[in-house]
């Protein structure tokens, strides 16, 4: 439209060449200070990506996670089959808040973070620095299956998920606390070791939540370890 | 001499609550309406039920839990229950106290406005055109209050009206008594 009308008397438009390249240069400088009108004047939008991630993060009740929760087992008991499933559900979900706390984690300790290439440091970041920013205490051991190379444990006598949930008899294989071994299979997998974290209950008379979390390296993992060793 | 709403919600998150990482709260949460998002296939009119249903479900255990922790006594108009739903309900459960206001004239009707709202931290709704007209993200929150409430002999309608992560100014919450239930004795039960 705006060419149309620079041509307006038809007749000069074929004569002087000279005049449609100045006036299709005097288009784009009639639109920059109007484009930059537009940019000044609509204020910009404060988003989620301005906020400062390092903030100390606020505390809630317990009470409030514990019913969340509560409705998660729920919601993930409907619609399946076994036991197994349900815990694969459970599970799901713990790896959509794992992915995003390793995130937080490490964008918070940049300073001190290095990149971990051996399975060892990794699960000790695991065991100290995701169970202190997610769960507020380090997990109770690590440890190294004897038999198995390929198997580690993570041990938390206390995980507080479970704390408000009892498991009926007759499903006395659940352990609600693959929502959290889903956090750690997110965490490994996110750290370039994938493995399978799986939740199993270990009962003592001291600790009758007590959960040990079996970590289940891919073989590639296995070879890579050879590998530098 | 009473104490105030405010300082009972105060003392009772101080001493009597446990307490848990906030972000721990804020991303499950996230994981929950994301599962019920792929699990409704993006109907996220469904998806407002569902949160409600299970906001219901955890606002007639929580109540229980409320009474326990804050000693309340009975509360005499629906203004005062408001004062004690921000001020001590919100505060003992999510730390946060929403300003109450903009009561209808026969003062049964009245809005929450949340300064903060932890479930809400790090979210960004789909772009998909869809979810920012559709869904009522913090939707878990209304139920809760509808199925307190109803424990109490008071029965409410609640729901969003305004959404920050829909773009508006703020996040309100319009909560409408319907009536107050009447504790009724079962025939022949003196």
């Amino acid at each position: 439209m705006l060419q149309n009308r620079s041509s307006y008397p038809p007749q000069q438009s074929a004569v002087a060449p000279s005049l449609a390249s100045s006036s299709e240069k005097s288009i784009p400088t009639s639109l920059t200070p109007s484009a930059l009108r537009t940019s000044v004047t609509t204020p910009r939008k404060v988003t989620i990506y301005d906020r400062n991630l390092n903030r100390r993060a606020p505390e809630l009740s317990l009470a409030a996670f514990a019913f969340l929760f509560n409705e998660i087992v729920q919601y993930s008991q409907k619609n399946v089959k076994g036991i197994q499933e349900m815990e694969t559900k459970l599970s799901e979900n713990g790896y959509h808040v794992g992915q995003r706390v390793l995130e937080l984690t490490v964008i918070r300790e940049i300073k001190s973070a290095k990149r971990e290439t051996r399975v060892l440091g990794l699960l000790q970041f695991i065991n100290t620095s995701i169970w202190k920013s997610v769960f507020g205490k380090p997990a109770d051991a690590l440890e190294k299956s004897k038999d198995q190379e390929d198997e580690y444990m993570i041990i938390d006598n206390d995980p507080i998920v479970n704390k408000y949930i009892s498991v009926p008899k007759e499903m006395s294989q659940l352990n609600c606390a693959a929502f959290q071994a889903g956090i750690v299979e997110a965490v490994m997998d996110g750290c370039q070791f994938p493995a399978r974290v799986t939740a199993h209950s270990v009962p003592t008379d001291l600790f009758p939540l007590k959960t040990v979390f079996l970590v289940k390296l891919d073989p590639v993992v296995v070879e890579r370890e050879r590998y530098m060793r | 001499m009473a104490r105030t709403p405010r300082q009972v919600g105060e003392e009772v998150w101080k001493t009597r609550v446990e307490k848990v990482n906030a972000e721990l709260v804020t991303l499950t949460y996230g994981s929950v309406v994301a599962q019920l998002c792929k699990d409704f296939g993006n109907d996220y009119i469904q998806v407002n039920e569902q949160l409600d249903k299970m906001g219901y479900n955890i606002g007639i255990r929580l109540i229980e839990d409320f009474l326990a922790r804050t000693n309340t006594s009975r509360c005499r108009t629906f203004k005062d229950t408001a004062e004690i739903i921000s001020k001590v309900g919100f505060k003992i459960f999510l730390n946060i106290t929403p300003t109450v206001g903009n009561w209808s004239q026969d003062n049964k009707q009245f809005s929450l406005i949340f300064d903060e709202n932890p479930l809400a931290d790090f979210v960004e709704l789909p772009d998909d055109g869809k979810a920012v007209n559709e869904l009522w993200y913090s939707n878990i929150l209304c139920g809760v209050l509808r199925g307190a409430l109803e424990m109490v002999q008071t029965q409410v309608e609640a729901q969003f009206i305004n959404d920050v992560l829909r773009g508006h100014e703020t996040t309100e919450m319009r909560v409408t008594l319907i009536r107050i239930l009447e504790d009724e004795m079962p025939v022949g039960d003196d």
